[in-house]
């Protein structure tokens, strides 16, 4: 069993508090996904779950032991490193084999334990080669396959797909998605490529500053963000948020408007709102559409990008504010048209203004 | 037509050139020269001609044979004992004026071994003092490379962490190196001292004075010995900090991800630090032994080659030959011959330290 759970778990470098208080459980075989903006502590937090960092205070436990002052090699996780850190003087077969090599493993199941890895991973050509010898992906895969001979019971992956192009990002995205469901461990993965957390996560952990934001399955984040930060961080193209004024509070809904918005009531569930308060709604451009008739949101169009089955849309509204529409077909606009929108008030947030 | 890299580089040339003739002249002439001096009589300052000798200076240096005697029977054909040995004729009567063997004419016994049953092997030098010299510089190299390559390591590896103050250890390891050769040569001298040297008063105080006074310079059994060491000691600093210039090209990821898989202290120095340490270590063997093979400063400070020719070394014959006996072509050639021995230990090491592809 390898449950992972941190219990306020901070860390400092000197007066630098980097992790500020953190809770977080990863239940066995979960996916678990970290992201959040450069700098905000991910890689930090996953190298203290690795060992290589200590814990400043907290408790951290990996299945029923408390690990704060444990080894990384007693931890019982494999980490694979943005860099690959696979070792340059090795072939791709003695790097895999490394951890049973450290353990002194006979030759026999060395081979058998590379073979199934390399089976896994679709590299059996690549097992004599050396590190210089392989592309980027070749590369990675020789990191995972790395990690998983020695079948931990935890991985961690720390942006192991930045290195590599778009397409190739796709694949290793897919096969390390597959990879999971093949070994049934407890896998936590670093990004701050939100396609790669929606689409790997079974949960999906936000983090900002040191500290997190929400932690939640990836349509729970996406459809019922906490805040404005996950709104804005999650879904691409990302949330529009419209400044607008409460103008009635009525049990779970409240009445806003604008200049450019006409009176629509919204769900006030992170309220507390006011009447006559500032607040900001939340519209995702993907559940914007044109108005048949009237419309709620009133402006003009500044920019469309066809994209094929989507077009995008800038609507410069009456306020003089931009905000994005993601139409799903192919449709044109002239220029300067006025655009009328229209959403369904079930799928916009209402946010009380940050302070 | 002018190419670029002349017309264009004029500034380039310019700042260029003192450094170029300087080297010109210094080090590309000298090395033509003594190549051309080695197969001539030329001398210092001598009235007479330079002549063309040929291969002469270099068979009188390397000249080297050996001689099987049987001992001296009396007329009942028992061997003659003397001090409890077999007596063999008299070498002189061989080697002095004797018309038989002409080819044996200069030649001193140099040492001289017994393969069992009564005979005796000498091996005979042209020039006795030269083959010490190489055997000397030899040793000083088998001993010096080894040694002071693993201890720079060992230092580096400890200097190599991240701890306060670790930076005044560096310094102090650093230290001799900066000090010109030629003082700390003095210094030792002191310190190897035979009466009141600190090394004789450290092992006299630390031992209760059990260990006596040893003569360390002036013993032919210690003085090499006590040359190596002072020369390991000196030069440990700047190896100690290429192996560290050496170390920090191997990325920290690859430490870390080896402590992931549980490597030891131990097995992160054999797979990791070893694998990355090697053009490093290729480049400082290569250095250290040429630098060993120049040995002379401490030579030339502290024993003179002596005693008994116990610390004669090749530079140090060259050095003396060319200047001190002004015999500059029989000089010339000794450092054409240390060229070629360098030059062939260098390749071997590079050929047997290559990338096995
Ligand atoms: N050794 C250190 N000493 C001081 N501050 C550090 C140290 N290591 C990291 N930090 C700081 O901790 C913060 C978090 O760093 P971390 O590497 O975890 O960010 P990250 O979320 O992984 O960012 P990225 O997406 O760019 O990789 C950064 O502000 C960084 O400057
Ligand atoms: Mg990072």
């Amino acid at each position: 069993m390898a449950r992972i759970s941190l219990k306020d778990v901070k860390k400092c470098y000197g007066n630098a508090h980097v992790i500020k208080g953190v809770d977080i459980e990863v239940e066995d075989g979960e996916f678990c996904v970290f992201v959040g903006p450069s700098g905000c502590g991910k890689s930090t937090l996953l190298r203290m779950i690795a060992g290589l960092e200590d814990i400043t205070s907290g408790q951290m436990t990996i299945g029923d032991k408390v690990v704060n002052e444990l080894p990384p090699a007693e931890r019982g996780v494999a980490m694979v490193f943005q860099s690959y850190a696979i070792f340059p003087h090795m072939t791709v077969r003695e790097n895999v084999a490394f951890g049973l090599t450290i353990a002194g493993a006979s030759k026999a199941e060395k081979d058998a334990k590379v073979a199934e890895a390399a089976r896994i991973l679709q590299m059996e050509h690549l097992l004599d080669r050396r590190p210089s010898q392989l592309s980027g992906g070749q590369r990675q895969r020789v990191a995972i396959g790395r990690a998983i001979v020695r079948k931990p019971q935890v991985f961690l992956f720390d942006e192991p797909l930045s290195n590599l192009d778009a397409a190739l990002r796709m694949d290793m995205r897919m096969e390390i998605g597959k990879l999971h469901n093949q070994l049934g461990a407890t896998m936590i993965y670093v990004t701050h490529d939100q396609v790669e957390a929606m689409t790997l996560a079974d949960k999906i952990v936000v983090l900002k500053d040191g500290k997190v934001m929400q932690i939640g399955a990836p349509m729970e984040l996406y459809h019922n963000p906490a805040n404005l930060f996950v709104a804005g961080f999650l879904g691409a193209p990302s949330m529009n948020f419209i400044d607008v004024t409460v103008q009635a509070v009525n049990g779970t809904k409240a009445l806003v408007s604008n200049a450019a918005l006409d009176p629509v009531e919204v769900s006030a569930a992170r309220g507390p709102f006011t009447v006559g308060e500032k607040a900001i709604l939340g519209l995702r451009p993907q559940y914007l559409s044109v108005a048949e008739g009237a419309g709620r949101l009133h402006g003009a169009v500044a920019l469309t990008e066809r994209l094929g089955a989507e077009t995008v849309v800038e609507v410069t509204l009456k306020d003089g504010k931009p905000l994005i529409a993601a139409l799903s077909q192919d449709r044109v606009f002239p220029l300067g048209a006025a655009g009328d929108l229209d959403f369904d008030p079930a799928t916009a947030h209402l946010f009380r203004p940050e302070v | 037509m002018a190419s670029k890299f002349t017309v264009s580089n004029r500034t380039g040339w310019l700042m260029a050139g003192p450094a170029v003739l300087l080297i010109a002249g210094f080090v590309i002439l000298p090395f033509f020269l003594a190549i051309g001096f080695s197969f001539t009589n030329q001398r210092l300052v001598s009235p007479n001609p330079t002549e063309f000798t040929g291969l002469a200076n270099y068979r009188q240096l390397l000249g080297v044979t050996t001689l099987t005697l049987d001992p001296v029977r009396d007329e009942a054909g028992a061997v003659v004992m003397k001090d409890g040995e077999p007596e063999y004729p008299s070498l002189r009567s061989l080697t002095r004026n004797n018309p038989d063997r002409p080819d044996l004419a200069g030649m001193r016994e140099w040492f001289s071994f017994s393969t069992g049953g009564d005979s005796r092997t000498y091996v005979l030098a042209r020039d006795v003092v030269f083959m010490k010299a190489i055997v000397n510089t030899f040793i000083f190299v088998l001993v010096v490379a080894p040694v002071q390559a693993g201890l720079a390591l060992g230092l580096a590896l400890l200097i190599n962490q991240r701890l306060r103050g670790i930076n005044v250890f560096r310094a102090i390891y650093f230290m001799p190196v900066v000090v010109s050769i030629v003082v700390v040569s003095l210094l030792w001298r002191l310190i190897y001292d035979g009466q009141s040297g600190l090394l004789n008063n450290l092992l006299g105080t630390i031992s209760f004075g059990l260990i006596p006074p040893v003569d360390w310079l002036g013993n032919p059994s210690t003085a090499l010995g006590s040359i190596i060491a002072m020369s390991i000691w000196q030069a440990v600093g700047f190896h100690m900090v290429i192996w560290l210039s050496g170390l920090q090209t191997i990325s920290p990821t690859l430490y870390e991800a080896a402590a992931i898989e549980g490597a030891s202290k131990w097995q992160v120095f054999r797979y990791i630090t070893w694998p990355g340490l090697r053009n490093t270590a290729v480049l400082i063997l290569i250095v250290i032994t040429m630098q060993a093979f120049g040995l002379f400063a401490q030579i030339d400070v502290m024993t003179n080659g002596g005693p008994l020719d116990s610390t004669q070394t090749i530079v140090f014959q060259a050095i003396e030959r060319g200047y001190g006996k002004q015999d500059i072509s029989g000089g010339s050639a000794i450092s054409v011959i240390l060229f070629v021995i360098v030059l062939s230990i260098s390749l071997i090491q590079r050929w047997l330290t290559r990338e096995k592809s």
